[in-house]
């Protein structure tokens, strides 16, 4: 049948299984959005900022397990996809972005709502393609989600000409993709899972390490299965969080950064790091060249070209997690560690890392667990980037997989409300808690307004510390206490909330807190928590940036080394 | 000592394929000494030659990270391969009639050739690897090279091997 560039389009998404798509549109991709009423099931969410388009079509793919899609018009809607995109990129979300562009004719000639969108985005997508000619559309739409979605998954964009958009063709949906180039999953070599399984066996003080791997191959039951058979300890990257049950006795938390101490210490004395699904980024290992100075290292990853980057490891399984824990599960045997958790659990009981301090303040810390309390961890936690960030990481214990969903990579201040979107239209019938801070959540805040339109019942706190908190932190800590650009004068949250319909709640006091949370989720809509909580906390433990793991600063050995 | 790496790669003929590699190297600091590209035996494909100084740029992640590049088909480290390699130099040097007879015998010993005169000119043709081009190079310094181009290497395994027998790795289609 012949149509128009933006019908192909459209057919194509309902193809791809598509359900919705969020976008703003323009005038290059106008002949995409008036083919839009004639595909019901292609429901288009209007954001307010394309920025929050990519961000929302993030959230969903982490949760729906399949590719988001994004919309945005040429020039300056593509370039406010830029920093969705990245994100996407840096945490290797599944995502299919799409671009209207000027005319061909205009193209490298500075056209109205000219930007060279695949220039921009060429080190921050798997692959991108301007596409010239109407019958080119299916071909490039079916390469572009297959790419998006297999091997190690990535954004992807595709930028169409309005008259592209607007031109007519026959239209025939390929059945198979052929890209010659492009070998998402390796072979696995059996020796290397071999050589993986007999130094596990012979490791005295193992870890796992597990990432966002774990979840986004799935391998939740084989990790669990590998853990529990070797008895080998587990811990969750930030992205990695919830890929294993936060209450299993193997779980030990987060490492790195702002890492357990007891993690931080196990690493440095661990004779073997089982690295699975990640990719020793810095904010994990500290000081690279002090990570895990007794340990040999095995990696697991699907992306040959993360073996090798950061660490070098004794033995590498290039392949999908899944896969991989499925060959080398069957070469492990269990084995008793008992000095080796003892010395883990020493550690613990000598700093216990996220013990909440008695006071009648209001510490942002107190309010995350309380919302833990209440929702039993039986939700979806989005949130933004900084301080909130990693206390929610630290005190929300993740039970149910995938289900903690954050800015890993890039660390995006402003993803907190648009993701949030994002999953909860993937999941429609679950609680949603979007931990915010005050500075990232009015880098977003203007889609609140689509938040009230579709009444979606995402529920925001916001640590509302009148600070930028994790600069304010680093300001504190490592420049004298000068707090330069980080105070915030903030709108009142309340009304603001109110201003878009939505059910807005202040809380000042400590004792307010749980009927505050409770109301929230008794409430229908969305509803958002102004938490006025105190504004100078700071997030232990901590490793000065730069420094390696060893360093790690728990809050009393920092009570003597700074708080003076 | 010598650290260089000799690397080939057959990418896909298409608009924007140089850039794409280009952007990987930049993007991810890989130092390239030298490049030459032009099309292969195979339509549709290019074929490039680069040199990566293994002292400065971890060669492993340059062939892994252009690897993902979907347009790129092949990519080898053949440093280690028994291989011919040569670049092409045109080198244009003052000849002040007193020089050129000198000039000329360089040129014969080099087995290189003139393929230009003029009064005070003359442009030389060398083919050769890179010591080789670097001595007459060395060589024609004193008379005054006005203009110098070279290609850059270009390399290819000895005997009956193919530089990259393509069809070793089949793409995996799963979808
Ligand atoms: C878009 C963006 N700009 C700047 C930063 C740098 N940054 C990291 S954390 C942070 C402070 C975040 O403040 P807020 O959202 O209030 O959260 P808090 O740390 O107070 O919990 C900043 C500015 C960032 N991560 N993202």
């Amino acid at each position: 049948m012949k149509m128009d560039g933006g019908h192909i389009v459209c057919e194509c998404l309902v193809r791809e299984g598509v359900d919705y798509v969020f976008g703003l549109p323009g005038g290059a991709c106008l002949p995409l959005y008036q083919a839009l009423p004639d595909y019901p099931h292609l429901k288009h969410i209007l954001v307010k900022h394309e920025q929050a388009s990519a961000h929302a079509a993030d959230g969903y793919a982490r949760v729906a397990e399949r590719p988001g899609v994004c919309f945005a018009t040429s020039g300056p809607g593509a370039t406010n996809l830029v920093t969705g995109i990245a994100n996407a990129w840096m945490d290797s979300i599944p995502m299919v972005a799409i671009t209207g562009e000027v005319s061909t004719n205009l193209i490298g000639r500075d056209g109205f709502q000219e930007a060279d969108i695949t220039g921009i985005t060429l080190p921050i997508t798997k692959h991108n393609w301007l596409v010239l000619k109407t019958e080119d559309l299916p071909r490039v739409i079916k390469e572009a989600f297959h790419v998006a979605r297999t091997g190690r998954p990535g954004p992807v964009l595709i930028d169409i000409p309005r008259d592209v958009l607007a031109t007519e063709a026959e239209f025939y949906y390929p059945e198979k993709v052929t890209l010659r180039g492009y070998k998402p999953y390796p072979k696995i070599d059996l020796v290397e899972v071999k050589t993986a399984a007999k130094l596990i066996m012979e490791s005295e003080r193992p870890l796992i390490m597990a990432g966002h791997g774990v979840i986004l191959s799935r391998a939740y039951s084989e990790l669990r299965e590998l853990a529990e058979k070797t008895q080998i300890p587990v811990i969750t990257t930030l992205l990695g969080i919830s890929s294993f049950p936060g209450s299993h006795p193997l779980c030990l938390g987060m490492p790195g950064m702002h890492g357990m101490y007891w993690n931080n210490m196990a690493i440095n004395s661990s004779d073997l790091i089982l690295g699975i699904g990640m990719r020793f980024d810095d904010r994990v290992t500290g000081r690279l060249r002090d990570f895990a100075p007794k340990a040999k290292i095995v990696h697991i990853d699907i992306d040959p070209a993360e073996v090798g980057k950061n660490v070098r490891p004794a033995a590498a399984i290039v392949a999908d997690v899944k896969q991989a824990l499925r060959e080398l599960v069957k070469e492990v045997s269990p084995r008793i560690r008992a000095e080796w958790f003892a010395q883990i659990q020493a550690w613990r009981e000598e700093h216990p890392s996220i013990t909440i301090r008695e006071t009648s303040k209001l510490l942002p810390q107190y309010v995350i667990r309380k919302i833990f309390e209440a929702t039993k961890g039986d939700c979806y936690v989005v949130t933004g980037v900084g301080q909130h960030q990693m206390w929610a990481a630290q005190n929300f214990w993740f039970d149910k997989p995938n289900s903690f969903i954050t800015s890993g990579g890039l660390g995006t201040m402003g993803f907190e409300i648009p993701a949030a979107i994002g999953v909860q239209f993937a999941r429609p019938n679950d609680l949603v808690w979007s931990i915010c801070g005050d500075g990232g959540f009015q880098m977003t805040l203007q889609n609140l307004a689509t938040i009230a339109e579709h009444n979606l019942p995402i529920k925001f706190a916001i640590m509302n510390n009148s600070f930028l908190g994790m600069v304010r932190q680093w300001q504190t800590l490592f420049y004298e206490g000068k707090l330069v650009a980080t105070p915030l004068c903030n709108p009142d949250f309340v009304k603001l909330a109110e201003a878009y319909g939505i059910l807005g709640i202040r809380v000042k006091d400590k004792v307010q807190v749980e009927s505050a949370v409770e109301k929230a989720m008794r409430h229908k809509g969305p509803v958002i928590i102004d938490f006025q909580v105190e504004g100078e906390e700071n997030v232990f433990p901590m490793v000065p940036p730069g420094a390696s793991l060893s360093a790690t600063m728990d809050l009393p050995k920092l009570e003597e080394a700074f708080i003076r | 000592m010598n650290n260089k790496h000799t690397i080939i790669a057959f990418v896909e003929d298409k608009p924007g394929v140089l850039n794409r590699i280009a952007s990987k190297w930049r993007q991810r600091g890989f130092n390239i000494e030298s490049l030459a590209v032009g099309i292969s035996e195979t339509p549709g494909l290019s074929r490039m030659t680069f040199v990566v100084d293994g002292a400065t740029t971890d060669v492993d992640q340059v062939v892994k990270q252009l690897k993902k590049l979907i347009n790129v088909i092949k990519i080898v480290d053949i440093t280690d391969e028994d291989m011919v390699s040569r670049e092409l130099a045109l080198i244009k040097v003052s000849a002040n009639p007193p020089a050129r007879s000198q000039i000329i015998e360089i040129v014969d010993i080099f087995r290189a050739g003139i393929v230009d005169v003029s009064k005070d000119s003359l442009i030389v043709e060398i083919t050769g690897d890179e010591e080789k081009v670097n001595a007459i190079v060395e060589l024609l310094q004193p008379f005054g090279i006005k203009e110098m181009v070279r290609t850059g290497k270009v390399s290819m395994l000895r005997g009956g091997q193919v530089s990259a027998s393509l069809d070793e790795e089949e793409p995996v289609i799963t979808d």
